[in-house]
């Protein structure tokens, strides 16, 4: 077995590691992988990401696991220090010695940060790791606390910088660029579009200063300000700096690689580097002369180097390699593709430019008129993938090439469909996934949707630019397959929930049948149709689940959660966990009463096992007249909102987390939803409700409540998204009110708030629009629909033992007092339990 | 386990020889059902207003030999009458006893029929 090492665990570093053991024959490799930072290689592409979401797994490749699973061995928090080539061994900072048989430089690139005079100064920071990012965090909420309307600014107005600025923008730091270069994104963009795209900055709050030269960082042992002239200062509090990158490649130049004279191993077509044993991938590569700072061919680099210690030597890298980029900087899309600045000896450039709308649109076509040879777009990239795959693959452009970036009178498209690109055309270059491999997922029947594609393709997890592309792909595939996406719930209705909830909304229906018959398709519904009838029934008319019972779930119906042998369980609502030690006993005598298996449930509640349909209404008369109401855990209803004990008693506590708890429990306790509903609120940071993990969680900070939405445990967990930051008792109700009401008008049956919110378009910003921005203006009514269901609030449990008629239910013979005689219960744990099923 | 399915046979009308006397039809649900005690015997009986019919079958789910099925929620699959099952909603055909999403075996059926708003149900001895 033969040992690889790879020297450095980022982005590219992993894809390598990806790439190889997907290959045949990867299983007579040892893999083990060198990482500085403390965490597995992460998404810096999307880095930025971490300011709203401050979710450092959120963005890591791949988790820990996956490297466990797949052999490989990762090192974390380790640098290797030292390479002896003769001996093929690395030596690491902590003095370990590792053998190999080939190595992988994978080491990337620091930030450059220029010679000026206090940059080592408190306050000046580099935008690189999370750690970078933590360490500005801490700093700006140092300031936003000492000083209101503290200025950051950004050294460098290059791609990363312009990110940074909007980190600086999310931080609540009023954010300056400084740019050297008298236009922002040199790299990428002409004179007139920077200037767009300058305008359309400023016009959201940045301040951009061009053609600055820093010759002093100002200010005593924290900056103060920065010196570009005699009198030319700009007063600042924090400094960022992101004015480019340089090859990590110390440890090359010390063990005697052949290095470029401006940084970067050299490399030739292999990824091999002048000692055969050792091939470096990534931003450390110098290819071709140049350092290519974009993931696409790092990842490329990182598949042929994979392939090439494989023994393919066919894969090499491409001497023309594709810079193409677009992103959306701080919501404005920038995006450049081919030679982006052309001299005009080699073609003509049609130019529109549209500076009350921030618009700026270039392409370059060749001097016969027939072939695009780059472009640029600010303002608007909506059309880049076409014209990047036009370009791409030479596709054939309009007789009047100006069609291809003109806004069309008659709405037309100047392009054919997604369907007209060749197979081979390469559609997500950052995974090499290709038009015919999207499309072939699908036939052979391995994908049926999106979500399938990108499992199974990889298409669309590197930079997510080209997933509008791969669902029209998906989408016009899966017709071609005579295959309809359909959205009926069942084979009675063919609207979808969204669309029975405005039906039944606006013709005011009460009953199952006035719904069946006016709108299905014949038939006399199902369990498919018929609970979730009730349920937009109970949300729309604030009814309980005792209104009509025959189409509700069996658990809605009994008002209690079915088990294992037909008997029930019985969980009484304790609102956010607190109960008096009088209500305990109570719970405890009933149990014993009725001989009821106990357990604490995983929302902390006490639920009670074992109870036959004739006993439920004899433990609920005793439970009510203890004080106890319904906890609905048997409905697709609110459950718990879990708390820690708060600042009422922990010394940490930031806020009353209990009593907010038990209001908000109390407010939406019996509503009626797509599924389940979960809460969670923290008294600080130490979030011992685990609130991320829920439907709605609040975690107690300084100035108020941080909302987060969308979050569950289950099959697929997900960690709830931040919607409003240090937010008062008030306006989380108003805010919480809004969201519930909107994911329960618009949720599929039976999805949980966090898959609908994944699969909401426009994600968490266009949720913020609806619920804080109130861009659809429904705030108002969502509010009403809210406050209606929790006015008329009622305890099921309460309404059914109080009359007769609905009493009749629960016996288990209709013709019998008689309870089921096929029961047969075992011993367990000095408890009881049904017996096993064979 | 399996003994307890011997003790349900699908009853056709022609070999009723004993109807008997369940309940007032009142005590059904609409759209519904509820379970009859005869014999040792638990029989669950549906009101299926919609179609204007009454259905019977045993209670016991084959699936994991519990009995609930007079608490499942009827409907219809392309016009058949069904019940499914709380449990795991496994289907049952109402007309003819077959398990209409799996391979489960047969539920057994009886007649019923309704007179002077009582509910009887027919059993061959």
């Amino acid at each position: 077995m033969k040992t690889i090492i790879v020297v450095g665990n980022g982005m590219v570093g992993y894809k390598f590691c990806e790439k190889f053991v997907s290959q045949d024959g990867s299983k007579d490799f040892k893999i083990t992988v060198f990482g500085e930072e403390p965490r597995p290689a992460y998404d810096r592409v999307h880095l930025s990401e971490f300011f709203e979401s401050q979710d450092a797994k959120a963005l890591e490749m791949a988790p820990r696991s996956w490297y466990e699973e797949n052999g490989v061995e990762l090192i974390t928090d380790e640098r290797v220090s030292d390479i002896n080539r003769t001996d093929k061994k690395i030596t690491t900072a902590k003095d370990r010695e590792f053998s190999y048989d080939y190595l992988v430089m994978a080491t990337g690139s620091s930030p450059f940060v220029p010679p000026i005079k206090g940059v080592e100064k408190e306050g000046v920071f580099v935008y690189r790791t999370i750690e970078d990012l933590e360490g500005m965090l801490a700093y700006a909420a140092k300031l936003n606390k000492e000083k209101p309307n503290a200025r950051a600014a950004v050294l460098g107005g290059g791609l990363l910088g312009l990110e940074a600025g909007k980190a600086v923008l999310d931080m609540g730091l009023e954010p300056h660029i400084v740019e050297f270069a008298p236009k922002l994104m040199p790299r990428q963009l002409d004179s007139r579009s920077s200037q767009v795209l300058k305008q359309k900055l400023e016009s959201i709050g940045l301040n951009i200063h061009l053609s600055k030269a820093t010759n002093q960082i100002l200010g005593d042992e924290a900056i103060t300000g920065m010196e570009f002239g005699e009198d030319d200062r700009l007063d600042v509090d924090m400094l960022i700096i992101s004015a480019g990158i340089r090859p990590r490649d110390e440890l090359a130049k010390a063990c005697g690689l052949d290095v470029g004279v401006r940084g970067g191993i050299v490399v030739d077509n292999t990824m091999k580097t002048s000692d055969d044993s050792i091939y470096a991938i990534g931003e450390i590569a110098l290819y071709n002369q140049m350092i290519y700072g974009l993931v696409a061919p790092g990842y490329d680099m990182a598949d042929v180097a994979a392939k090439q210690i494989l023994g393919n030597t066919d894969a090499v890298m491409p001497d023309d390699i594709d810079m193409s980029t677009k992103l959306k900087l701080i919501g404005v899309d920038v995006a450049s593709f081919g030679e982006p600045f052309m001299p005009a000896s080699k073609g003509h450039s049609i130019i529109f430019e549209n500076k009350t709308q921030y618009l700026y649109k270039r392409i370059n076509v060749s001097l016969d008129g027939k072939s695009l040879l780059g472009g640029i777009l600010v303002g608007d990239a909506s059309d880049y993938n076409m014209l990047h795959q036009v370009y791409l693959n030479g596709m054939a452009i309009p007789e009047d090439p100006a069609q291809l970036i003109l806004p069309a009178s008659d709405g037309a498209s100047a392009f054919g469909d997604v369907t007209d690109l060749p197979d081979e055309a390469q559609v997500c270059s950052c995974e090499s996934v290709t038009k015919g491999q999207i499309c072939a997922a699908i036939e052979n029947g391995e994908a049926t949707d999106v979500a399938g594609v990108v499992s199974c393709t990889k298409a669309g997890t590197g930079c997510g630019g080209c997933k509008p592309m791969v669902t029209d792909l998906t989408n016009a595939t899966l017709k071609s397959l005579g295959i309809e996406v359909k959205e009926g719930v069942c084979e009675h209705f063919d609207l979808n929930r969204q669309d029975l909830y405005k039906i039944i909304q606006v013709k005011e229906y009460t009953t199952f049948n006035e719904v069946l018959d006016n709108h299905g398709n014949g038939g006399h519904g199902c369990e498919l149709c018929k609970p979730l009838i009730a349920s937009l029934m109970a949300t729309i008319n604030a009814d309980t689940a005792n209104k009509e019972y025959a189409i509700q779930d069996s658990n809605d119906r009994f008002l209690a959660n079915i088990q294992r042998n037909g008997t029930y369980s019985v969980v009484p609502r304790v609102p956010g966990g607190e109960i008096t030690p009088d209500k305990l006993i109570a719970l405890g005598e009933i149990a014993k009463k009725y001989d009821l298996y106990t357990k604490v449930t995983g929302g902390v509640r006490i639920d009670l096992f074992g109870a036959t349909l004739n006993q439920l209404p004899l433990i609920w008369k005793e439970l009510i007249s203890h004080g106890f109401e319904s906890g609905h855990a048997y409905g697709k209803s609110l459950r718990t909102v879990k708390t820690c004990v708060g600042s009422t008693w922990c010394r940490y506590g930031m806020d009353e987390s209990v009593s907010f708890g038990i209001e908000l429990e109390n407010r939406y306790r019996g509503i009626r939803a797509p599924h389940k509903i979960k809460g969670g609120v923290s008294g600080c940071i130490r979030e011992c409700a685990e609130a991320r993990g829920k439907d709605f969680g609040l975690i107690a900070v300084e100035g108020g409540w941080n909302l987060y939405v969308g979050g569950n445990g289950g099959a697929t967990p997900r960690h709830a998204e931040l919607l409003a930051e240090q937010i008062d008792n008030e306006t989380v109700i108003k805010y919480l009110d809004r969201y519930l009401m909107f994911y329960m008008r618009t949720a599929k049956p039976l999805q949980r708030t966090a898959a609908w919110q994944e699969r909401l378009e426009g994600g968490l910003d266009y949720l913020k629009e609806v619920i804080i921005d109130d861009k659809l203006g429904i705030v108002e009514d969502l509010e009403k629909e809210m406050q209606t269901l929790v006015n008329k609030f009622e305890c099921e449990w309460t309404q059914a033992i109080n009359d007769p008629e609905m009493m009749k239910r629960f016996s288990h013979f209709v013709n019998s007092e008689d309870d089921d005689d096929n029961l047969v219960f075992v011993p367990m744990r000095d408890q009881k339990m049904p017996e096993p099923w064979n | 386990m399996e003994a307890i399915l011997d003790t349900y046979k699908t009853t056709k009308l022609e070999d009723v020889k004993v109807w008997f006397k369940a309940a007032s039809v009142n005590d059904f649900p609409i759209d519904g059902g509820a379970c009859v005690k005869y014999k040792g015997k638990q029989i669950a009986v549906f009101n299926f207003e919609r179609l204007g019919k009454w259905y019977a079958c045993q209670n016991v789910c084959p699936h994991k030999m519990e009995m609930v099925l007079s608490r499942g929620m009827i409907g219809d699959d392309k016009g058949a009458p069904k019940v499914a099952c709380p449990l795991h909603k496994k289907t049952f055909s109402l007309e003819n006893g077959e398990n209409l999403n799996g391979d489960i075996d047969a539920i057994a059926t009886y007649p019923v029929k309704i007179e002077d708003d009582l509910v009887y149900i027919g059993f061959t001895e």
